[in-house]
């Protein structure tokens, strides 16, 4: 999509005009969107909290799958095993070797990087169904693994997490470990928005519009279709790690091929190709089953309660509202809330000309 | 013309495609510095020459030498970093990128930060390196004259704009030799000899060697070093324009002539 750029911005330096963010007015939101988010464990209570964080941590993840399916092209409904991975990964490397927890997320990203890079060995030569399908593997071998290897995720009964911790100081409540995981993300998206600018970014782009070009233009398929599982892997061990020391317990059964389709639903909502976008999918997603179940605490009690039997229902409903998002986003918004977010954002640039 | 030492050199190359044969036994040789044309009918087999020049096709049989190196089984990944460019006769651009950085794609081999270099953009000289090389695709973007498009979308484009980019982003690998497939094909008068300028340029200005596919002769004969001529996958004749247009097989094969009688001649 082309950018639009105020009359009169004009950039008098090729450095200028590579920023991430296009205008005085953009940056300027973005630093007040962070000061108003380091604010926010001041204001919100612990609950609204955690659910920020669980947008950061799966927000992560999912742009680990967008850089896959939305830049590269390729396909995987295996996402949510290797988010668990991450999570196991990390809690395994705390306790087995003793290694901080702050530095064990990122090695457990890179372990988790490692294994996607094996089973993202086939994505050289797959596309499409027969990838998907490649994938789906991925995810019952690694969730049979996860039920089976005692020593690394404590088999049934799950494994409990310690909170990272850096001098004495622990992130053990909402309020700090919100700082933590503002900070990955941060980092993450930046670093994701970085690549997508420069060479490796564009070979991936360029393999997912017209993979025969791209090779003419010197572009090696099989090495960037097998990097882009493996920097997919690498967000997800991430999230899965942050997720692992939030919860301070990760249980085996969490990441079964439904937590994939969600982050394959994130991505498709939030916007593909877009790295904002996987950030505002995942917001959906966690927002998604609360207003669910505000609707469904509004009309508790009532005839319609009574009719539906709602009551014990919620989670049923939950899923029926995912899969109904899906669906109305692909007839309406296939390009997902970041396009929608853009022509909000044109819209008040040219009003009230914008005809 | 530089000298006559030749920069490509197919030997007896055949395709062919289970019972189809697509190239049965041809050989020629691109020398450095010219412009090298290939015309035939519909299907004679002059894209698959190219294709198997660029690395799309394997030839089932026979050679190619590209600067004294055999590239016949070579990745078309790599042909790109020793010099060789192309562009396509259906239009192959990166559709939802940006003018620019479908020629930045170009410059893939000549740019060195990997992924994670590029990550931390600020720190490793990814930025350097980015703005340095946007300085050159800029003088490309400027021979072409398509500085008011470089922040488009390049699948929203009209045709001929397409046709500029693709051939932008084909010039930006920087190649020793660079392939044409239908340069010309949909375009009007006037767009055809703006791309005849622009190819002779490259030729002469850039010191690119040329091989290209081409339906319209006027053009062919204009700017055309040599010619070569396919029929059904087999070579007819190599030469310069006159000789080639001259030569009797090629006015029966490519101008549909029937006999030896001139076109001229038949009474009205």
């Amino acid at each position: 999509m082309t950018v639009m750029t105020p009359a009169g911005d004009f950039r008098t330096s090729y450095r200028a005009d590579t920023t991430i963010f296009p205008t005085l007015g953009s940056r300027a939101a973005l630093w007040v969107g962070i000061a108003i988010l380091c604010c926010a464990p001041l204001v919100l209570d612990r609950y609204l909290l955690g659910l920020l964080i669980n947008v950061g941590t799966l927000g992560i993840a999912a742009l680990g799958l967008n850089i896959l399916v939305g830049f590269t092209g390729q396909i995987s409904i295996g996402h949510a095993a290797f988010f668990g991975f991450g999570a196991f990964a990390s809690a395994w490397l705390h306790e087995r070797f003793q290694i901080p927890v702050l530095l064990c997320i990122p090695l457990a990203g890179l372990m988790t990087a490692a294994v996607g890079l094996v089973f993202g060995a086939p994505a050289a030569r797959l596309k499409g169904l027969y990838l998907a399908i490649a994938t789906l593997a991925a995810q019952f071998i690694l969730e049979d693994f996860f039920a089976r290897a005692q020593w690394f995720t404590g088999g049934v009964a799950g494994r409990i997490t310690e909170p990272p911790t850096i001098a004495g100081f622990a992130f053990d409540r909402e309020e700090t470990y919100f700082y933590l995981v503002l900070a990955f993300v941060i980092i993450m998206f930046v670093g994701a928005a970085n690549l997508m600018r420069t060479r490796d970014g564009r070979a991936l782009i360029a393999v997912r519009d017209h993979y025969l070009s791209a090779e003419i233009m010197g572009i090696n398929l099989a090495y960037y279709r097998t990097l882009s599982f493996g920097i997919s892997s690498f967000y997800a061990g991430i999230g899965g790690a942050l997720y692992a020391h939030h919860l301070l317990f990760v249980s085996v059964e969490a990441f079964n091929i439904l937590f994939s389709i969600q982050f394959l639903s994130m991505v498709i909502i939030g916007g593909l190709g877009s790295i904002m976008g996987s950030l505002m999918g995942a917001a959906f997603m966690v927002a998604l089953p609360e207003l669910v179940q505000a609707g469904a605490d509004a009309i508790a009690g009532s005839s319609l309660d009574r009719m539906l039997k709602i009551g014990g229902n919620i989670s049923f409903l939950r899923e029926m509202a995912i899969g109904a998002a899906i669906i109305l986003f692909l007839i309406f918004e296939p390009d997902g809330l970041a396009r929608r977010w853009r022509l909000i954002k044109a819209y008040w640039k040219l009003y009230p000309y914008s005809h | 013309m530089g000298d006559h030492a030749p920069i490509l050199q197919a030997d007896s190359v055949s395709l062919r495609f289970g019972g189809i044969r697509a190239l049965t036994d041809v050989s020629f040789s691109v020398r450095r510095g010219e412009v090298f044309s290939i015309i035939g009918p519909n299907g004679a087999g002059k894209t698959s020459m190219v294709n198997c020049v660029s690395g799309r096709y394997r030839p089932t049989e026979g050679r190619i030498l590209f600067d004294g190196q055999d590239i016949t089984r070579m990745r078309p990944s790599r042909r790109a970093a020793l010099g060789i460019g192309r562009t396509f006769q259906n239009l192959a651009l990166f559709g939802h990128m940006s003018v620019l950085d479908n020629i930045m794609v170009g410059r893939h081999h000549l740019l060195n930060s990997g992924f994670l270099r590029g990550m931390v953009y600020w720190i490793g000289g990814a930025q350097r390196e980015e703005l340095e090389h946007r300085r050159e695709v800029e003088e490309i973007i400027d021979f072409l004259e398509i500085q008011h498009i470089r922040k488009a979308q390049a699948g929203t484009l009209s045709y001929g704009l397409r046709k500029r980019v693709e051939l932008a982003r084909a010039v930006a690998l920087r190649p020793k030799l660079i392939l044409l497939d239908e340069p010309m094909a949909g375009m009007n008068l006037e767009e055809k000899e703006d791309m005849a300028r622009t190819i002779l340029d490259l030729n002469e200005e850039w010191g690119m060697t040329i091989l290209m596919i081409e339906h319209d002769m006027g053009v062919v004969m204009d700017i055309s070093h040599r010619v070569m001529v396919l029929d059904f996958g087999r070579k007819l004749v190599e030469g310069e324009p006159e000789e080639v247009m001259a030569h009797p097989d090629v006015r029966r094969a490519y101008l549909g002539e029937e006999d030896a009688t001139p076109a001229e001649a038949v009474p009205a």
